[in-house]
Parts: structure tokens; C-alpha cells; sequence
């Protein structure tokens, strides 16, 4: 019975963690919010050294071949740190999916280049879930129509699309008949487009999509979740911090019941959560029956939890939370972005009370 | 990351279940304290290790070896089965172990084995009027007198005192200490004369608790745990102990099972409740909040199992665990709408009234046992490093 991070979750964390106080710094966020948000070479460059890139593809294709629970805990550094890179949908969701969806020549032709850094996938998949609008897209001939919204990386090399039957497809950059807009949103650092495909052609993953597709939303939605989690936790630290030093009345504001009544409640919602989703995670990689029912209520639950942090941390700097000048809205903002990506809340409490056969 | 307790556990948790289906009608329900069917009860799971497990049999339990997962898994058991497990009670939940710590042999041997066969029932005199959260603030007076102290004062929220054989008591014997180093633990017979109790019904109407008042209650002078002005130290021993068993995330595991099927039973309407997705997505909220609890106290046990850190979530578990419960049994009552109002010897009742009962129930304990706001206290200096509330004191009120 061990119910904690492993010995090599606990050292890739601090060695990422490391790796990003150094080179992954806030100015550098800022620096990529600030730019067209193509990729920060240079900190992809680093996670590609630490073997990050790679943590989901099979050795054989030159990854680590570790688990959703590991390519989580490493998740959960980069919302620590804010970091602007495509990770949920090029480490994460895309290997999982072409591993599992993939033929072998698709696999031959994508997964190396994950694993070395070289190529990055974006994610087309928010028509699959909790879906705005009556975008989608639709196979004609092997060629895909339609528009579809909320398209992870505007500058990928690829992207993955679920379209109205589920099925999975990737699609180039720069393939024809393809119309790429940006669709600026509040969280700089996961920047977002709309592609619009008039028989664009794509290349048709082989095996049954759509079952393949359920199971790499519960690794994003789990690793969604981490991603809060530690962007939480950096929220809580960085307010227990600001009211240890800033002084009002003669005392340090950490010393009034008030402020630290509202770090308390962080905390004890944030534990919790933590233990939720290492459930999660483990659920994923025993794939056990309670996998997805698992994966929905971390992500929903975490972003009940976040936001009320996100929102209490903020509080707790007082109007200097509020600035640009400390860039606490960055964590606020990433956890705004995880709450409605690829479903929110509401949505997930349902699909948890489906899984339970509480809904129909 | 393994979840799993092993083979020889899960034969362990097979023969703990087959015990319960076995002896299920025994089991006593709403039993009296000290009636037979109570102390048989609690006589056949001390003889099968499924309660005081590892306490010595000398002092009549079962003596077997501190085992977490055992003891994880009788929890487990005993709530999933909705089944009593062994009697609880102050006596047994905080004295037992504070006089198998700090106890002498005598008062081990003299106290433990009746009070575990649920033959002497003990109250416990912490709290007074004018000391709650700040209880180390206590002024009820035990002064020596030859060989006896002799006792004055009050004591409040004292629950069973009126069905009490003894009390463990909290009295300041030490006047001009400081009020930490000032305080000693006493035991003493609650029909010494000189005690008074006066009932203080609580909101649920139920005789919970007391007033008990002390007159010249002279009490000999050995029946002290611990050494004279220690009682502080003594009785933190075992206010730990109290803080881990408030709000069990097994028990409210079992609410929530049973608050599911109430869902699907209760209507508005002619829609079941189960199927408005309004309460649904309060019944899910709650749900993974269960969940977390949950989890949380297997993050701790495996903690002790593996000697890492868990400070954090033990210290949020009553704060969070007592809180969530409350809003759980609130939510079976707005379920049921106005026959979730229903109450006391009513034909009317869902489950026996427990939900209104268990819902006013939780609110005490939310204040009991440290109140929520003394947890935020806790958590925020112990675990997060923040500063004490400066002393008030006249240097500080004054103004230049």
C-alpha cells in the first residue's frame, strides 16, 4: 500500500521544476504573451533535454514510454510555472491517441518526431466535448469540411481533429484549403485558433477512433487537472509569501485572522484535490472501471478549486493582485483557461452522473 | 503507487466481512450505554480483534499488533456495512489511549478493562463558560487539602455526564503559573458529592450535553494522570485523538450511498429528484468532494505506513471532513423539500429522521472538538507557516 508519487515522479518534478525557475521565468512568459506565440524554442528545447517531450511515446519510437500518471505530475510543474509551451496536446494527448489509434506506418511517421522535439501536434477536439455553436467538421471522400473552434497552437506543425462521428484525423500545417485564425483569448499562454477546411485532406487515423477518443479525454482532463493544481499551488505559496512581507498596521498582514483564514481554506481545498487527482491518475494507468468517472470529477472538481484560489490569492495582494506589474493574473488566467477547456464544470458533473448511470 | 493491502489483507477484510453478515442481527441499534445487548457486542468484537485491537489483554483487550491496514480495513468494513462497530464514547476513544501513554500501571489496570467492556462510562470536563476555543484559559480550582483536592467550579458541554460512572477533568491547580503550566488531569466519580448536572439540551432536542458544577467535591489526591501543573500536555495527548475520528470519510461514504438511493426514491413533481439536473449537479459536486476526503485519509494512512510527510491533510480532515457533512445531509433535506422537515416521533419519517438529525448533528461537531475557525488557525500557522495573532495587550492598544 503506497499511496504517494513515486521516486522518479518526485525527481522528474524537481528536475523540471529546476529547469523552469531558471529558464522559464515569468519575464519569459510575459515575453512569449507578448509575441505571436510561436514556439518558445528555447524551453522546448530544455523539456526535450529532460526527456519531457517524449514521456508518453513508446521506446521504441524514442520516447520514455512512462505513464498518463507521470506525463500528469510533469503537467503540473508547467501550471506551476505558468509555462507557455504545447504540452497537454503534443506530449500528451497526440502520442496517446496515434499510439493508440494509429497504424504502424503512423506511428513510424509521427511518434519519432514527438519524441524528439522536432514536430508539435495541436488539439481540434472541443467539438467532441461540451461543443459551442454548431461548428464540426466531416469526412467527404477522405477529405475533411467544416470549422472547428478552440484549436490548440496556431503555430503547429500538426493537428489532431475529432470530427462528427469521432474519429480522429491529423491534419498539416499549410495542407490545402486550410484557413488558420487566430482566436485571441484571455490565457496567453495557450494561445488558440479556428480552422476552417473546405476538403482539406488529412491523414485518417486507422483504428477505431471513436473509442480511442474517450480514452485520451480522460488522460487531458486528468492532466488538465494537474496543470490547475499546480498553478493553484503556486497561487497559495506566492500569497503566503506577499502577506509574510507587506506590512499594514505596523504587523505583517499574515498575522490578521482575516488573510490567514483565506490561506487556510486554499489549503484545505487544495489537499483534497491533490489526493483526488493522484486517484486519477493511478485509475488512468490501471485502466480500471472507474477510470473515467475518476477523470471527470478531477477535472471538474479541480476547477471549482482553482477558481476559488485564483480568486482568494488575487484577494490576498490587495490591489497589487489586481496590477499587471506582478503578473499573479497569468496563474489566474491559466486556471480560467483549464476551467472551460475541453469542457467545463457543469458539463463534466453530468458525463461523471452518466458514468454512474445517474443520467441518461 | 499501489493501492492494494496485499493477499493476506483482502483474506483478513473477506472473514472481517463474512464475521459481520454472520453476526449482523446481534449487532445492537440504538442500544442503551451498558444495556446487554451493548456490552455483548462490544465482549464479541474485542474477542475477534475487531475492537481495541491492540490493546494489551491485561488491560482487557485484544492484544494483538499495531496493524494500519487492519485497522483501515475494520473502519471500512464496519461503515460499509452500516453496522456498529465496537463502542465508542469518550471514555474509550480518548482516555483509553491517553492512560495507556501516560498512565501509571495502577490506573491502567483499574480503569481500561471496565471501561472497554462498556461497564464504566466516563465524561470528560474540558470545556467551561468561559473557556472554548481558548480552553487552556480554565478556572475551575483543584487545591490540596491533606490528601485530597478539593474542586470548584463549572464545566460545560459535557456530553453523557448524566449517564456518567466517572469524568476525566481539566482543573487549574497551579494558580500563579502560566495558564498552559497551571492545569492538572483528574479522574474522579461523578456520585462524589458536591456534583451537580443540569441537562443543556442541544438543537437536534437531544440531552447531549450537561452543565455539571462542582462544590467542595473532594477527590484523593493520587487520582491524577500525569504529574501536578502537566495537564495541558496530557490532555493535547489526546485532543489529536478526538480530531481524527470527526468527520470519517468511510462514514460519509456510507451517507452518500444511501443519499444516492434517496435521490432515486424521493420525487418533485412527478420527476424523480435523481433526475433534475439541478440537485444532480449539487449531488455530484458533493460527490467528488467525498471522494477527496476519501483519498485524503488514504494519503494519510499511507503516510504512516511510509513515513512521509502528510502534516497538511491530516490537519484540514476535521475542518473539511465535518463541513462536507454537513452539506451532505443539507442536500438529502432539500431532496425530500418539506418532508425532509419531518422529525421526532413522526410516521412521516425517511430513514428514521436521520438526516435532519445528522445535519443540526454536524453543525456541533463544525464548533465541537475545535471549531472551524480554530482549524484555520491550525492550518494556517502550523502548516503554512504564517504568524500568531500578536498578544492584546495594553502596549499595543494604546495610541501616540
Amino acid at each position: 500500500m503506497d499511496f504517494g508519487l513515486s521516486e522518479l515522479q518526485l525527481s522528474m518534478q524537481e528536475n523540471v521544476n529546476r529547469f523552469l525557475d531558471e529558464e522559464a521565468s515569468l519575464d519569459r512568459v510575459r515575453e512569449f504573451a507578448a509575441s505571436d506565440h510561436s514556439l518558445a524554442e528555447d524551453i522546448w528545447t530544455g523539456l526535450v533535454n529532460l526527456g519531457v517531450v517524449g514521456v508518453l511515446v513508446p521506446e521504441q519510437y524514442g520516447g520514455l514510454g512512462l505513464s498518463a500518471m507521470d506525463a500528469a505530475v510533469i503537467g503540473e510543474c508547467l501550471g506551476n510555472h505558468v509555462t507557455p509551451v504545447p504540452y497537454l496536446s503534443t506530449c500528451v494527448v497526440a502520442p496517446r491517441a496515434i499510439a493508440l489509434a494509429g497504424s504502424d506506418a503512423q506511428k513510424d511517421e509521427y511518434l519519432p518526431k514527438i519524441a524528439d522535439g522536432s514536430k508539435t501536434i495541436g488539439l481540434a477536439l472541443s467539438e467532441a466535448c461540451a461543443a459551442r455553436g454548431k461548428n464540426g467538421a466531416s469526412v467527404r471522400d477522405g477529405k475533411l469540411t467544416g470549422t472547428v473552434s478552440f484549436v490548440s497552437d496556431p503555430h503547429a506543425d500538426y493537428w489532431l481533429l475529432a470530427d462528427r462521428d469521432r474519429n480522429l484525423h491529423v491534419i498539416a500545417q499549410g495542407a490545402q484549403h486550410l484557413e488558420v485564425k487566430v482566436m485571441p483569448q484571455v490565457d496567453r499562454t495557450r494561445p488558440l485558433c479556428e480552422l476552417t477546411l473546405s476538403d482539406t485532406p488529412c491523414d485518417s487515423l486507422t483504428n477505431d477512433g471513436a473509442n480511442v477518443l474517450e480514452r485520451v479525454l480522460d488522460v487531458a482532463w486528468t492532466t488538465l487537472a494537474f496543470d490547475t493544481l499546480g498553478a493553484a499551488q503556486s497561487m497559495l505559496d506566492q500569497a503566503v509569501e506577499y502577506a509574510m512581507n507587506r506590512e499594514q498596521f505596523n504587523r505583517v498582514i499574515a498575522s490578521f485572522q482575516a488573510v490567514k483564514h483565506m490561506c487556510a481554506e486554499m489549503a484545505a481545498e487544495i489537499e483534497p484535490s491533490r489526493s483526488l487527482l493522484w486517484y486519477a491518475g493511478y485509475a488512468l494507468d490501471e485502466a480500471s472501471d472507474d477510470a473515467h468517472l475518476h477523470a471527470c470529477h478531477a477535472k471538474a472538481h479541480m476547477a471549482e478549486v482553482g477558481t476559488f484560489v485564483a480568486r482568494t490569492a488575487t484577494v490576498v495582494h490587495g490591489g497589487m493582485g489586481f496590477t499587471d506589474l506582478l503578473g499573479l493574473h497569468y496563474w489566474f488566467k491559466r486556471i480560467g483557461f483549464n476551467r472551460q477547456y475541453l469542457g467545463g464544470p457543469e458539463w463534466l458533473r453530468e458525463q461523471a452522473a452518466i458514468a454512474q448511470n445517474l443520467a441518461a | 503507487m499501489d493501492l492494494s493491502y496485499g493477499p493476506q489483507y483482502d483474506t483478513y477484510r473477506q472473514e472481517l466481512r463474512d464475521f459481520i453478515e454472520r453476526h449482523r442481527d446481534q449487532a445492537p441499534r440504538n442500544a442503551p450505554l451498558k444495556s446487554d445487548p451493548a456490552k455483548s457486542w462490544q465482549k464479541l468484537l474485542i474477542e475477534h480483534g475487531y475492537t481495541a485491537r491492540t490493546i494489551p489483554k491485561e488491560y482487557g483487550g485484544h492484544g494483538g499488533e499495531p496493524d494500519l491496514l487492519k485497522a483501515q480495513i475494520i473502519g471500512e468494513e464496519f461503515a460499509r456495512a452500516q453496522v456498529p462497530g465496537g463502542l465508542g464514547g469518550q471514555g474509550i476513544s480518548m482516555l483509553v489511549p491517553t492512560l495507556l501513554e501516560l498512565g501509571s500501571e495502577e490506573q491502567k489496570r483499574q480503569f481500561i478493562p471496565p471501561t472497554l467492556a462498556g461497564e464504566m462510562v466516563w465524561c470528560q470536563g474540558y470545556s467551561e463558560p468561559n473557556a472554548g476555543s481558548d480552553l487552556a484559559s480554565l478556572r475551575t480550582s483543584a487545591a490540596l487539602d491533606g490528601d485530597e483536592w478539593v474542586i470548584n467550579g463549572s464545566k460545560i458541554w459535557t456530553s453523557t455526564a448524566h449517564l456518567a460512572d466517572w469524568i476525566f477533568c481539566l482543573v487549574r491547580t497551579e494558580p500563579d503559573a502560566p495558564k498552559h503550566q497551571g492545569i492538572s488531569f483528574l479522574l474522579f466519580r461523578m456520585d462524589t458529592p458536591g456534583i451537580e448536572i443540569r441537562p443543556l439540551v442541544d438543537m437536534t432536542l437531544a440531552p447531549n450535553f450537561n452543565e455539571v458544577f462542582f462544590t467542595d467535591v473532594r477527590v484523593p489526591k493520587e487520582q491524577i494522570v500525569g504529574k501536578r501543573g502537566e495537564g495541558w500536555f496530557v490532555a493535547n495527548a489526546i485532543l489529536g485523538h478526538e480530531r481524527d475520528s470527526l468527520g470519517d470519510p468511510n462514514a460519509t461514504l456510507s451517507r452518500m450511498t444511501r443519499l444516492i438511493e434517496l435521490m432515486k426514491e424521493e420525487t418533485i413533481g412527478n420527476e424523480r429528484i435523481i433526475d433534475n439536473p439541478v440537485y444532480r449537479d449539487r449531488l455530484m459536486k458533493i460527490q467528488a468532494r467525498v471522494m477527496s476526503l476519501r483519498f485524503n485519509d488514504l494519503r494519510v494512512l499511507s503516510s504512516r505506513l511510509n513515513n512521509t510527510d502528510a502534516r497538511l491533510p491530516r490537519m484540514i480532515s476535521k475542518l473539511q471532513g465535518t463541513e462536507l457533512r454537513h452539506e451532505l445531509e443539507g442536500l438529502a433535506i432539500d431532496a425530500m423539500g418539506e418532508t425532509g422537515l419531518m422529525y421526532g416521533a413522526s410516521e412521516f419519517l425517511r430513514d428514521g429522521g436521520s438526516w435532519q438529525n445528522q445535519y443540526m448533528y454536524f453543525l456541533g461537531l463544525i464548533i465541537g472538538g475545535g471549531t472551524s475557525q480554530i482549524q484555520k488557525n491550525i492550518i494556517s500557522e502550523r502548516g503554512l507557516g504564517m504568524p500568531r495573532e500578536p498578544k492584546f495587550d495594553q502596549s499595543t492598544t494604546k495610541t501616540n
